[in-house]
């Protein structure tokens, strides 16, 4: 028996995730221990309390660059700028999630299992106040997300994908108003996300017969050596960067996410939008940068007409769709499509550039989402379109930020959706790509047209009697409105720290 | 002769100069920003603001005057106003004896006006509007005159241009005040571009825009440079202030209230023109085809505005082409280059008040009138109108040029000054400007007898003419007073003043006529056309204009000149226009719609493949996978790289 060498760990570098992991299941344990009436309050301060801690782990850590447990995790600056985006989102989400005033309840249902429809349902939709399982399972997904950015060998990043995709699942299924859309959602999401994921592992399995081993710098050796099997090498590579697409949202992977987007609860859809992204990305950008440089001439023609296909797909959609979310669901597709084109650039400004990208959309799309939670009706929340019409007469104060965020998504100068798309764009010109941003400029002016639409019929169309109300946010609603409007001010005005930032951070480990 | 220019820093007092700008330009932002809440007491905002900009700048002019002559400027750099590579431009203002003149001009005539307008404008629900324009201007004005470069000339002069264009069409309901509006907009915008398309190429020749240092580098341009530079600015002088070929917008300005008429279309704006060519005189004194055209330009334009002068029967059109005459005799004086440059600011600065003057009495006639203005239906109204006709006859014997009143004192020189020019063109020039005083005496004569003297002519709802109340007859009183001093007071100071910008005056040419005996001819001239005019109308007129020969109707006709506009500029761009739309409907359009339908049509098709079954979303999903393992395997094989 040889000995058995247990790898070192530095504690220190994985607190944030050990943070978030172990309020998870505490938040189990409140969940079987704490009386339903106050549960909710102590979850939700308990979860805000989990990310900020990690959030301050993340900021402590802010000179750490090293690898550890075994080679499995790497804390460098991405990971660590990318978990402080992932914390920063997702503690705003967490307000939309944690919001009970706007309806009685929440916008999750306490028992998503009782049959749809039947008598026992509409009694418990209508007045029983709704599950607190929600926060744990936020905290479990933003763990497996921080991991997910910071994993270091396939395998880890496999589980670490498995960790954070299983709740948002669950998450999808949660909602209260029509929950069989929501549960469809649900199931869709689950079914292709595993089918997703069945590609990605069966990717590490060719790449680990290629490099003999798993971690990201032993597949950067072995794709240096070219007595290699490429046969495996590329057939691996493009079924990881598959699996890794379908999580960002990528044409022709992307096919999910309108149907998904429009039936999970807007919190959960907004949380998946703005940290799903980011963690996504993320680990993306790992992949490429790290274990697959060698190949960089090799897999960017290939990845830069998928950008091209995912830009076109999302701005030529978004032009017919009637409904809210699904609207806002294309343009993150398109989004996704233009954050592979700062991936591609394959340089450093375009890792900082994606960086920068990836917060700013994700305050950006958060505001959206929160107030499409707002317009509603006695049904819930109107998200069809003709239901807008006229909603600047009625509300100016939230048509005036929709339509602040609409013009930042369409990327008007002066908000941070010019300065994001202005950096990806200058980063992938630096890096040769000049005819994929052609591309993302024809496409932005594509996307203007759904966004204008959208703004006319909310100043220039009379309200009609159909036309829902503006409900009163109650405090997180309104702080996290306020939080994402500003940040996209905020980055539009003043973009440098920020960008500074991002450029400080731009240096993997291997 | 090369001189350095070199402008002194502000100090003292004189570190405040943009006060007198910015205290109007609060105030316009108070007056257009409170709205009705600032209805009751705008109108005193209003004078009060610009009051007190006249006493600021007599402050500042006579600090200045206390320093040495060669030293009397102050320059005031505020901030670095556009920083783009090499391009630097300074907000930065100039209070030199060229534009102190020019800031108690504005500001001391502006006052009057403005207090003029307190009682002319009483009735008008948009008086509190009117005064906040009216400030706007005063402050656009004194950018233009205080700038201490070209780019803050420009500012002011867009900005005067702007004021203008609301302060025209402020009765926008009448479609002939916003026509008239439109007009005057679109034509400065011809001058406007000329004197931008001038600035730049000052900047691409000479790098910098600043007076002082464009003026010390002219003489490193070649003749061409100079050339073009000078026909740009002089383009943009000649928008401004009325001036052939751009001349037309300026009688149509008219249809503003009569206080604009005479702040904006008489005593200041239109005058930035002369004010420009005076100030860059060190590039059109480098050139001398460039003189000959300016003074050709002056010459014409005086010539032509005296002809239609006397063919009109609106009152202030006739005061508005005596307008577009007399800043004539101004560009000819400037055009005359050495000497004369004072002598065609001294008259700018007596024109100034006696026109002023005679647009406020000519409001206070529509005003006792019921806004009645063609001359053929006054009459006997200095019966009814002491006040009125006593100081309306001081400003129109100042501007026939009798001694000893101001247009004297400042016209003849002009005259005398165009005999002097030195070769054969004295006599063309110099005769021009004679033939005008005479034409001048005329159609002024003409206007005057017409509206004060001979019988009654008034339509039935005008029976009873009273005279205009104090607060319009005050300022009247203070404005004859400088229509009957200015000039003789001017004519002494004012060319020693601006020796400092201008440079001594050199030995002018031989004469070709004496000095004497052009005084005489001119006053000869001058009371031959009054004379001629008292004869004519003495006894009234038709109440309608009559059948006249080709000279008169051409006149009446603005000499063709709007025809011509129309034949050669606004029909072929019409054309053009339509041509373009045309082009654009169906080509440019019709493209960008084709497209747009093309892509909408692909996103209905696109939309189906969205079909809501995990089933095809997953062969969707396998599709894509298959294609992009199938393409590296290509790449990697080498069929596609």
């Amino acid at each position: 028996m040889g000995d058995l060498k247990l790898p070192g760990i530095d504690y220190g570098a994985l607190m944030p995730m050990l943070i978030l992991f172990g309020a998870a299941c505490v938040g189990i344990l409140i969940e079987v221990f704490v009386p339903r009436r106050s549960r909710h309050v102590i979850q939700l301060s308990f979860a805000f309390l989990a990310v900020v801690a990690s959030f301050v782990a993340v900021v402590v850590q802010h000179n750490t660059r090293k690898i550890t447990i075994g080679g499995a995790v790497a804390v460098d600056g991405p990971t660590l700028f990318l978990q402080g985006s992932i914390l920063a989102l997702g503690l705003v989400s967490l307000m939309l999630i944690g919001e009970r005033s706007i309806e009685r309840g929440g916008p999750f249902v306490s028992q998503a299992a009782i049959t749809v429809g039947s008598q026992k349902d509409l009694k418990q939709a209508g007045d029983q106040p709704g599950a607190t399982e929600v926060y744990p399972l936020t905290i479990f997904a933003l763990g497996g997300m921080l991991l997910f950015v910071a994993a270091n060998d396939l395998l880890t990043m496999f589980i670490a994908l498995e960790v954070f995709s299983l709740p948002l699942y669950l998450l999808c299924a949660l909602a209260r108003r029509r929950r069989l859309l929501s549960q469809e959602a649900a199931l869709k999401y689950f079914l292709l996300g595993s089918y997703a994921s069945a590609f990605f592992l069966f990717g590490v399995a060719l790449i680990y017969g290629f490099a003999g081993g798993i971690s990201l710098s032993q597949v950067h050796d072995a794709v240096a050596d070219p007595q290699r099997s490429q046969v495996l090498l590329y057939g691996g590579m493009a079924l990881i960067a598959m699996g890794l697409l379908f999580k960002a949202a990528l044409a022709p992977f992307h096919v999910w996410t309108p149907d998904v987007y429009q039936g999970a609860p807007t919190p959960v859809t907004a949380l998946m939008a703005a940290c799903t992204k980011v963690a996504a990305f993320g680990a993306l950008l790992r992949v490429l940068y790290v274990a697959f440089d060698g190949v960089r001439w090799d897999y960017q023609p290939v990845l830069g007409t998928i950008a091209v296909l995912t830009m076109f797909v999302g701005a030529v959609l978004a032009i017919t769709q009637t409904d809210m979310k699904r609207l806002l669901a294309y343009s993150s597709i398109a989004n996704a499509g233009y954050l592979l084109v700062g991936v591609l650039a394959l340089n450093e400004e375009g890792l900082s550039s994606t960086m920068f990208y990836l917060v700013a959309y994700g305050f950006s799309v958060l505001a959206a989402f929160g107030i499409v939670t707002l317009v509603r009706d006695a049904d819930g929340e109107a998200t069809h379109l003709a239901r807008w019409a006229g909603l600047g007469r009625k509300s100016p104060l939230f048509a005036a930020a929709f339509t602040f965020i609409l013009l930042a998504f369409a990327g008007i100068p002066l908000t941070s959706g010019f300065t994001s798309k202005f950096a990806v764009f200058g980063a992938a010109i630096e890096g040769g790509q000049t005819w994929l941003v052609v591309f993302g400029v024809i496409t932005s002016m594509l996307l203007a047209f759904p966004y204008l639409r959208v703004v006319v019929l909310l100043w220039l169309s009379e309200p009609n009697e159909s036309t829902p109300t503006v409900s009163i946010p109650g405090f997180l609603t309104s702080a996290a409105l306020v939080i994402g409007v500003v940040a996209t001010l905020a980055l539009g005005v003043v973009p440098a720290p920020l960008i500074d930032l991002s450029r400080d951070a731009a240096q993997f480990v291997r | 002769m090369e001189q350095t220019v070199e402008y002194a820093h502000a100090t003292g007092a004189l570190s405040g100069i943009w006060l007198l700008v910015a205290i109007p330009l609060a105030s316009a932002a108070i007056l257009l920003l409170l709205g009705k809440r600032a209805d009751k007491w705008g109108h005193w905002l209003g004078v009060v603001a610009v009051a007190a900009s006249f006493v600021l700048g007599l402050v500042f002019f006579f600090s200045l005057r206390g320093l040495d002559a060669e030293a009397r400027s102050a320059e005031l750099s505020l901030w670095d106003f556009i920083a783009v590579g090499n391009l630097h431009v300074d907000f930065g203002l100039l209070f030199d004896p060229l534009s102190g003149v020019f800031v108690l001009l504005i500001t001391g005539v502006g006052s009057l006006i403005h207090l003029y307008a307190v009682g002319y404008m009483e009735h008008d629900p948009g008086r509190r509007k009117f005064f906040g324009y009216f400030n706007l201007f005063v402050a656009a004005m004194l950018l233009l005159v205080l700038g201490n470069n070209y780019v803050m000339l420009y500012f002011g002069w867009e900005g005067v241009g702007l004021a203008s264009y609301l302060l025209i069409s402020f009765w926008y309901n009448r479609p002939s005040a916003a026509t008239a509006g439109k007009k005057a907009f679109l034509m400065n915008r011809v001058g406007d571009a000329g004197l931008a398309i001038g600035i730049f190429v000052m900047f691409a020749t000479l790098g910098t825009t600043q007076y002082d240092e464009v003026f010390g580098n002219v003489s490193a341009l070649t003749s061409t440079t100079v050339l073009i530079l000078g026909l740009l600015l002089l383009i943009g002088a000649a928008g401004k202030s009325g001036q052939f070929p751009l001349h037309a917008w300026l009688p149509d300005a008219m249809e503003g209230p009569t206080p604009v008429s005479a702040l904006i279309h008489a005593a200041t704006m239109v005058t930035a023109g002369v004010y420009l060519i005076a100030r860059s005189h060190a590039i059109f004194t480098a050139n001398t085809v460039l003189q000959t055209v300016v003074v050709s330009v002056g010459a014409l334009t005086l010539l032509m505005g005296c002809i239609i002068g006397a063919a009109k029967d609106d009152i202030k059109r006739v005061l508005a082409w005596s307008t577009v005459s007399q800043i004539g005799y101004m560009f000819l004086g400037v055009g005359l280059g050495g000497g004369a440059y004072a002598l065609a600011i001294i008259h700018l600065l007596a024109h100034g008040f006696f026109k002023a003057n005679m647009f406020l009495g000519a409001g206070s006639v529509m005003h006792g009138m019921h806004d009645q203005v063609d001359i053929r239906r006054f009459g006997g109204l200095r019966k009814y109108m002491k006040w009125t006709w006593l100081t309306f006859m001081m400003g129109w014997l100042a501007i026939i040029g009798i001694p000893p009143l101001s247009g004297f004192f400042s016209k003849e020189p002009i005259i005398a000054a165009a005999f002097e020019r030195g070769d054969w063109t004295s006599w063309l020039y110099g005769m021009a400007a004679l033939l005008g005083a005479g034409l001048t005496a005329f159609y002024m004569t003409r206007l005057f007898v017409l509206t004060f003297h001979g019988p009654e002519r008034y339509t039935d709802d005008n029976k009873h003419p009273h005279e205009s109340p104090f607060i319009m007859t005050v300022p009247l009183m203070l404005l004859a007073l400088g229509s009957i001093g200015a000039g003789w007071l001017m004519s002494t100071s004012v060319p020693g003043w601006l020796e400092p910008v201008f440079g001594a005056e050199e030995a002018p040419h031989e004469a070709v006529l004496s000095h004497t005996l052009i005084t005489i001819l001119s006053l000869v001239v001058t009371v031959l056309g009054a004379g001629l005019a008292w004869a004519l109308f003495r006894n009234g007129t038709a109440l309608a204009p009559q059948p006249a020969g080709v000279v008169v109707t051409a006149a009446r006709r603005n000499l063709y000149t709007d025809a011509i506009n129309e034949a050669v500029f606004e029909r072929p761009g019409i054309y053009l226009t339509r041509a373009l739309v045309f082009l654009d409907n169906k080509g440019i359009d019709g493209l960008v719609n084709g497209i747009a339908a093309g892509i909408g049509g692909t996103s209905g098709r696109l939309r189906r493949m969205q079909t809501g079954f995990v089933r095809s979303y997953a062969l969707s999903m396998l599709t894509g996978a298959v294609l992009v393992v199938g393409a590296f395997l290509a790449i990697q094989l080498g069929w596609l790289a």
